[in-house]
């Protein structure tokens, strides 16, 4: 058995305010080189677990448990400084929508070795010959010329490249990938899924990829985790939660993905009582954590 | 003939690109469709796909006459609309409906859902109280009555999207453009939604232009399908011969993008 | 959560000052217990009453003439709410007419009306307004028509600028496939979204009428100095401020409490009735 690179363990957050949950005793390991899907629908705090990682929750939500190990260190036991420094020289995002992850008055180049100089604290030539040696590993024809371009002046796609290219600049262990492809065409998303395994696999990088997707699950992931109000309802490898769902919402999840190539088998919305054995279980979770007044 | 609901001919329509106007001559024209030929069956379900760009959501908007072609032919029911002014278009209007991407927007957040499905049919003075045909197609649509008095942001995204559905369909008319309904769905609604959308098409034989991104969705609804590329037709075929045997590369390429939920570790690096 | 039904302490403090202004403005003979113009040389600059050396009666003091502070600035209510009323309402009319026709309409409505908004707004204001006063004569109908002519401009960038945004959405295309004209959309679809920008600016400018119309009069040009304003009197206070600060910080705190519970009332308002907010 490797040793996880990520492991977070019995992860609660909730609402300051008001005491919603948002995150309900979520455990889960990323060893080295392994990608591992978190999917759900909307509202079922998978890109929260990614926020919680690199520190960017927003502020009116709290932990208020649990613990997050990077490299056998808790994150969550540091102090701001060096957990900032930990998590931008290990960790990277790659973002779901390209073109307000990237400064609209600035140029490529620069935000692309910002984190090169600012975290690493390379020389500027040093973090420019890795950002130029990055976009084309992103299979980019005119490196040169995009470093000079304003982002607007990039389609979708090739924001999306850039992006990743900045993901993987500073060799960080980890990359959280919210939603990466959503917002682009399939024949763009291929594309792009297949960069990043490929990147992935030539930095032996770990990734974390959340997405609302069962297909693009199927397709790049080795683990996955299903969660569902911010609970992980299921978790395993890859080819036997397609092979065989251990949860009735697994099963359903998929089931309830229209397929091109099964035109005639009946699509199956999720059973309501699915969900109201999943509001069940989770309720009772809460009466045990005592949070369900607060 | 009788039973083309729609016909086009030579459909082109472009808009002014005002990021390249010159100072004082008039902006350059970007054409988004260049001259579209096909028809629309009466009684069955077209689908319209593309990617982002391919013209789809700007051919839908000229078929209910949202957006005035520059040239070719729209015939709708034997009538040329194509540059109907909008008092020739009001005994039309009824008629050609539509259901919006983004149910959040489409619906007024300043009106109850009750005044926003009854609204048209009062406007159009239809036979019978605009209340109760509100009520039967908040039926038929399957949400409850006690909807009616709720405001747009009260109520989830999918039950957003069936009021969307239920205005068009309380006008009974002759055809509803669907732009996209689905694609801001989560995969539960968006289950919902479809088997929904089969059931009123069988139901109320219903004549529907079905704009999607999505090849699997499309499969499962239409009957003919209509493949966009760059604003032209590449490839028009009924569903079941597009999917079984498509001829146009762009076509193949399209589907061998589509990730079906299974393992497959050679789809990837398949091109 | 916020209690929705609870009313914000904002609406409940600047309704209440609000309230208190209208009322001290309709009532002000009952109220007042001077004659505001009435003069009494024997007793001129009288402290507020909770310091020595005043005269019961007069609450608040006298001014350098010996008339009441209090009962000047409960007069001064009448001609501030006069003044919010018809030149914030009037600028609010015209300004968020011509606004909603160019946002929602486009085209060469709005480029005319944009233009004309252009090079109005290129003016000095107070230089436009002491102008517009040169040529209609001095007196309290110049000054609102004055805050009229040159505050339009203020509503219809911002509810052209709101009525382009609501055009833009899927509800108004909803509605011309519906076969609704274009009029009847925009009437129907538009201007009840756009009516809690309206009504949050009105407040606003309400505010900003009185300050203007205090400014006219501090340099002169509204009412004539005997008339009681508070721009008026705080303009007198300012020549006796060593020795009676009391003329001058009475009109310039009820000016302050005023104009700042207009625009909370507004904001108040909207916070707590649009539906959309729910």
């Amino acid at each position: 058995m490797t040793e996880a690179f990520l492991s977070i363990e019995n992860l609660s957050a909730r609402v300051a305010a008001i005491g919603t949950p948002i995150l309900r005793s979520v455990s889960l390991k990323v060893i080295p080189g392994e990608t591992h899907g978190l999917v759900g629908e909307s509202g079922a705090g998978k890109s929260m677990i990614g926020k919680a990682i690199m520190g960017l929750l927003p502020r009116a939500i709290e932990i208020t448990e649990g613990e997050i190990w990077l490299e056998g260190r808790n994150l969550l036991d540091m102090k701001r400084g060096e957990r900032r420094r930990i998590i931008g020289a290990q960790t990277a995002i790659i973002p779901q929508d390209p073109l307000t992850a990237l400064n609209p008055s600035r140029r490529i180049g620069p935000q692309m070795t910002d984190r090169l100089t600012h975290i690493l604290g390379w020389a500027e030539r040093k973090a420019q010959v890795r950002a130029l040696g990055l976009l084309e590993e992103v299979h980019i024809r005119d490196p040169k010329r995009v470093m000079h371009s304003y982002p607007h002046e990039l389609s979708g796609g090739m924001r999306q490249r850039v992006l990743i290219a900045a993901a993987f600049a500073a060799e960080p262990k980890l990359i959280v990938a919210d939603e990466p492809t959503t917002a682009l065409d399939v024949t763009v998303q291929k594309q792009i899924l297949r960069l990043i395994a490929e990147l992935k696999a030539h930095h032996e990088t770990s990734l974390l990829f959340v997405t609302h997707d069962m297909g693009v699950v199927a397709k790049i992931c080795q683990r996955v985790s299903v969660l569902f109000s911010g609970r992980i309802v299921e978790q395993n490898e890859a080819a036997s939660i397609f092979s065989n769902p251990g949860h009735a919402y697994t099963k359903s999840l998929i089931q309830a993905t229209p397929r091109y190539d099964r035109p005639d088998e009946s699509l199956l919305p999720v059973d309501p009582a699915i969900l109201e054995a999943l509001d069940r279980e989770i309720a009772t979770h809460d009466r045990q954590q005592g949070t369900a007044d607060g | 003939m009788a039973d083309h609901l729609f016909k086009v001919e030579g459909l082109r329509l472009s808009f002014p690109d005002l990021a390249a106007k010159p100072l004082f001559r008039p902006a350059p024209r970007i054409e988004v469709l260049k001259g579209l030929n096909f028809s629309i069956t009466a009684g069955k379900v077209i689908g319209i796909v593309g990617e982002s760009g391919s013209g789809k959501s700007t051919l839908g908007r000229a078929l209910v006459r949202l957006l005035e072609p520059d040239s070719g032919t729209i015939l709708f029911d034997g009538a040329d609309i194509s540059h109907a002014s909008p008092s020739d278009l009001a005994g039309h209007r009824r008629h050609l409906q539509m259901i919006f991407q983004d149910p959040m927007s489409s619906l007024n957040p300043r009106q109850k859902v009750g005044t926003i499905i009854s609204g048209p049919v009062r406007f159009h003075h239809l036979a019978g109280n605009p209340a109760d045909a509100a009520a039967e197609a908040l039926e038929r649509v399957g949400l409850p009555a006690d909807i009616l008095n709720r405001y747009p942001h009260q109520i989830s995204g999918g039950q957003r999207q069936r009021v969307g559905i239920a205005r068009a369909i309380a006008l009974s008319p002759r055809f509803i453009l669907a732009d996209e309904i689905v694609s801001g769905l989560d995969v539960s609604s968006q289950a919902q939604i479809i088997t929904l959308l089969e059931k009123l098409v069988a139901d109320l034989q219903l004549t529907l232009a079905f704009i999607s991104h999505d090849l699997s969705v499309v499969r499962r609804l239409c009957d003919r399908i209509i493949v966009m590329h760059a604003g032209q037709i590449v490839e028009e075929a009924d569903a079941a011969d597009l999917f079984s045997n498509p001829q146009h590369d762009y076509t193949r390429n399209l589907l061998a993008a589509i990730p079906l939920p299974e393992i497959d570790d050679q789809w990837l690096s398949a091109s | 959560m916020v209690d929705r039904h609870k009313l914000p302490m904002r609406l409940w403090l600047s309704g209440t000052w609000i309230t208190l202004f209208v009322a001290a403005a309709l009532f002000a003979p009952f109220i007042a217990p001077h004659d505001p113009l009435a003069q009494d040389l024997l007793y001129t600059n009288l402290p507020p009453v909770w310091i020595s050396g005043s005269e019961p009666g007069y609450y608040f003091g006298t001014d350098s003439l010996g008339r009441d502070v209090l009962s000047r600035l409960i007069y001064g209510a009448r001609i501030a709410l006069v003044v919010a009323v018809i030149a914030g309402g009037g600028a609010c009319l015209i300004g968020s007419v011509l606004g909603l026709f160019a946002g929602f309409f486009r085209g060469w409505t709005d480029v005319l009306i944009s233009r004309v908004v252009d090079i109005w707004m290129a003016f000095p204001p107070v230089l436009f307004a002491i102008l517009l006063i040169a040529v209609l004569g001095t007196g309290l109908h110049s000054v609102i028509i004055a805050i009229i002519v040159i505050d339009w401009t203020r509503f219809c960038r911002v509810i052209r600028a709101e009525a382009m945004q609501q055009s833009r959405m899927e509800y108004v295309e909803s509605a011309l496939v519906v076969g609704r004209g274009r009029f009847g959309t925009m009437l129907v679809e538009v201007l009840p979204n756009i009516i809690p920008a309206i009504g949050v600016l009105l407040s606003l400018e309400m505010g900003i009428a009185v300050i203007v119309e205090a400014i006219l009069s501090f340099v002169n040009l509204s009412l004539s100095s005997d008339d009681a304003t508070w721009g008026g009197m705080i303009a007198e206070g300012r020549t006796v401020i060593y020795h009676a600060w009391w003329i001058l910080v009475f009109p310039l705190v009820a000016l302050f409490l005023t104009v700042l519970s207009f625009s909370q009332f507004g904001e108040g308002l909207k916070e707590r009735f649009d539906p959309v907010l729910k």
